[in-house]
């Protein structure tokens, strides 16, 4: 039964319309959404804060930045603030990212960097399939503050580099690509090369799209 | 800000024209065929000769309202139904005459998206005529892309999004010019559609003056029931129906017809022709009292569209920083339903082609906002609108790192969002029509 509701949830609009009662955000989106946990209000002081990372781009709907303090020593995370411009999803995932980092004593940077978009969502109680990108983000922005922090606090071996694999050469199409189609909703061959026009541009690039199909749909839904 | 427990705060509804509610008048109107008048109109019998004759009726009140003759009323089952068969239907029909198709570039997706169906699949060739950066077309780019093998022209009345009323009657006498020039006589293509949906409710319907060969209205933006409306097509056009069965509507639409729904719906539109200058005349005043409102509240707000050419219950603002979902969410938190152009609120992910087509850039169709008004919409609900808006406003730019200067130029570099390349919309974009 709990199953089912879920599965109904994912595939129903944000709100509705007629009564605009019913979400189909769970709870903790609403409450995060809200009231944003570690959100930060004043511009920050110089020295305030030891690493600051942003993604996304305005034009694209969705941009994140993150300030985070690091207790060097322990490699910890002693404080994270961040402002998100986006959606309801964006904005929750955000701050629910935050206090997950700052439970306890603040998380290890390694265990920190391990965590996942659907580590995210389970704990925000799900997200509608469409808004899964939006809290990709958070570990993103995340990720490269970490970068900036490694890199200014010289240990630069440990920057995260990502970097796209070309998959079809013609059409210059990466795994991120394909990576992206996936989080945008498409299952299979037929879906992805709606979305990026992969494969016709390289029939022989096909079966290793497939492949990679299979292994996002599993990443991130299975 | 409305707190959420708070369960009976008072609903503010802006959001018109995606759908109206029905009124009593047209819920008695419609209460006659569910019980009393129930039979299937196509039966010999009693009661389907009633039902039969209520159809009738049904067909003569709506021809009224638009001046045309009760045979070239086809009831259907939505607006976006009329718009995909007026399109499929005169392209179908005619393709031996031709494959081209003109229409704008800020049309409803239910003529949009079978222009891109009959050029992906059945290789028809389609303009898409661009408007103004005020969101009106210009008649004679209209006509300078009629073609020889032309077959339809679809040009909505009145914009579902930013309100702006396009020239139909000009465009229309541009077309009779043009067949005229080409010795086409007004039986042959080209044939000129107009989506009316929007317009319904404050325009003149007359399709002898407007000069229109087909004509889409539904129920649900005037007041009417949902799941109901009707195509005009002027006497001795022909088309290629789209849904077959027992030939219903002279074959054109097959199907028992939703008696109660069509009754509901000539009643609908009674009604909004009786109290549409009444109604225009209220709501152009408190239209502009609502843009001046925002455009004073909220700094880096813009308007969207025409502020002339534009129905008098659109009001549609673009307000920079902020992102329209979020927006909406925390307006809805306080009672009042409106809608947003944003990418995170349609299903496509898409950013509204309607803000996009008017030049500007993402941000501003990220940042949209529709208030759409109507019948129960009063100055003190604008007022309050206004002053939530504002707060939300302030609550959001406070969340959002962005600091857009208006003039300043956004474009999506290459390498961002996830880090595959520019937005997914435009990798589509090449792709449409």
């Amino acid at each position: 039964m709990k199953k089912i509701k879920k599965k109904i949830n994912l595939k129903s609009d944000v709100m509705n319309q007629a009564t605009g009662q019913s979400w189909i955000y769970s709870g903790i989106v609403k409450d995060h959404f809200f009231n944003p946990r570690n959100l930060l209000l004043k511009d920050p002081r110089a020295g305030e804060f030891d690493a600051v990372g942003e993604v996304g781009n305005p034009a694209c709907g969705d941009v994140m930045k993150m300030w985070v303090k690091v207790d060097k020593k322990n490699d910890r995370i002693t404080d994270l603030k961040w402002r998100t411009f986006g959606c309801g999803s964006a904005i929750a995932a955000t701050s629910m990212f935050s206090e997950m980092i700052k439970e306890g004593r603040g998380m290890k940077i390694d265990q920190a960097l391990k965590i996942r978009p659907q580590d995210i969502i389970a704990r925000l109680g799900g997200l509608p399939e469409r808004k899964i990108h939006c809290s990709v983000l958070a570990d993103k922005a995340f990720r490269k503050a970490m970068n900036d922090y490694f890199r200014s606090s010289g240990q630069p071996q440990r920057i995260i580099v990502e970097s796209g694999r070309v998959i079809d050469k013609r059409l210059n199409i990466t795994d991120k690509d394909i990576e992206e189609a996936v989080l945008e909703g498409a299952r299979n061959l037929a879906d992805v090369q709606k979305k990026l026009k992969v494969g016709v541009g390289d029939k022989e690039a096909i079966p290793e799209i497939e492949q990679l199909i299979r292994f996002y749909v599993e990443k991130y839904y299975g | 800000m409305a707190k959420s427990k708070q369960k009976n705060i008072k609903r503010v509804y802006l959001d018109h024209a995606a759908t109206t509610p029905m009124t009593k008048e047209v819920l008695k109107a419609m209460a006659h065929y569910f019980y009393e008048v129930s039979g299937n109109p196509s039966a010999l019998h009693f009661a389907g000769r009633r039902a039969k004759e209520a159809l009738d009726l049904s067909r003569q009140r709506a021809a009224k309202i638009i001046n045309s003759q009760p045979e070239e009323i086809f009831f259907t089952g939505s607006g976006t139904e009329s718009d995909n068969l007026a399109i499929l239907g005169i392209a179908r029909f005619n393709k031996v005459k031709g494959n081209h198709l003109v229409t704008t570039n800020i049309e409803h997706h239910a003529v949009l998206h079978p222009f891109e169906r009959l050029a992906d699949r059945e290789n028809f060739k389609a303009t898409v005529v661009p408007v103004e950066e005020n969101g009106l077309v210009s008649p004679k780019k209209i006509l300078a892309a009629i073609k020889p093998e032309t077959t339809l022209i679809s040009v909505m009345y009145a914009n579902n999004e930013i309100g702006t009323i396009q020239p139909i009657k000009e465009i229309a006498r541009l077309i009779k010019k043009w067949k005229a020039a080409n010795n086409r006589g007004t039986q042959e293509p080209p044939f000129f559609h107009t989506d009316a949906c929007q317009a319904a409710g404050y325009l003149d319907l007359d399709v002898k003056k407007l000069g229109v060969d087909l004509m889409t209205l539904n129920g649900s933006k005037i007041y009417g029931p949902k799941g109901v409306g009707l195509l005009y097509v002027r006497r001795g056009i022909n088309l290629e129906p789209i849904v077959f069965g027992g030939g219903q509507e002279k074959g054109l639409r097959s199907g028992t017809e939703n008696l109660a729904g069509i009754a509901g719906f000539a009643q609908a539109l009674e009604s909004a022709q009786e109290y549409r200058l009444s109604e225009s005349s209220r709501l152009i005043k408190l239209r502009n009292y609502f843009f001046q409102q925002i455009i004073k509240n909220i700094d880096k707000s813009f308007i969207n569209g025409d502020l002339k050419n534009r129905l008098p219950n659109n009001v549609n603002v673009s307000i920079l920083d902020i992102e329209g979902e979020a927006a909406l969410l925390y307006l809805d938190e306080a009672g009042i339903s409106a809608s947003t152009g944003s990418a995170c609120d349609s299903s496509r992910l898409e950013p509204s082609h309607v803000i996009l087509a008017l030049g500007r850039p993402y941000e501003y169709a990220h940042g949209s906002l529709r208030f759409t008004m109507g019948k129960a919409t009063t100055k003190a609900e604008i007022d309050y609108t206004v002053k939530t808006l504002a707060r939300v406003v302030k609550k959001l730019r406070k969340i959002s790192p962005l600091n857009i200067k208006p003039e300043q130029k956004i474009s999506c570099p290459s390498r961002i969002f996830v880090q595959s390349g520019r937005p997914h919309w435009e990798k589509r974009k090449n792709k449409s029509v």
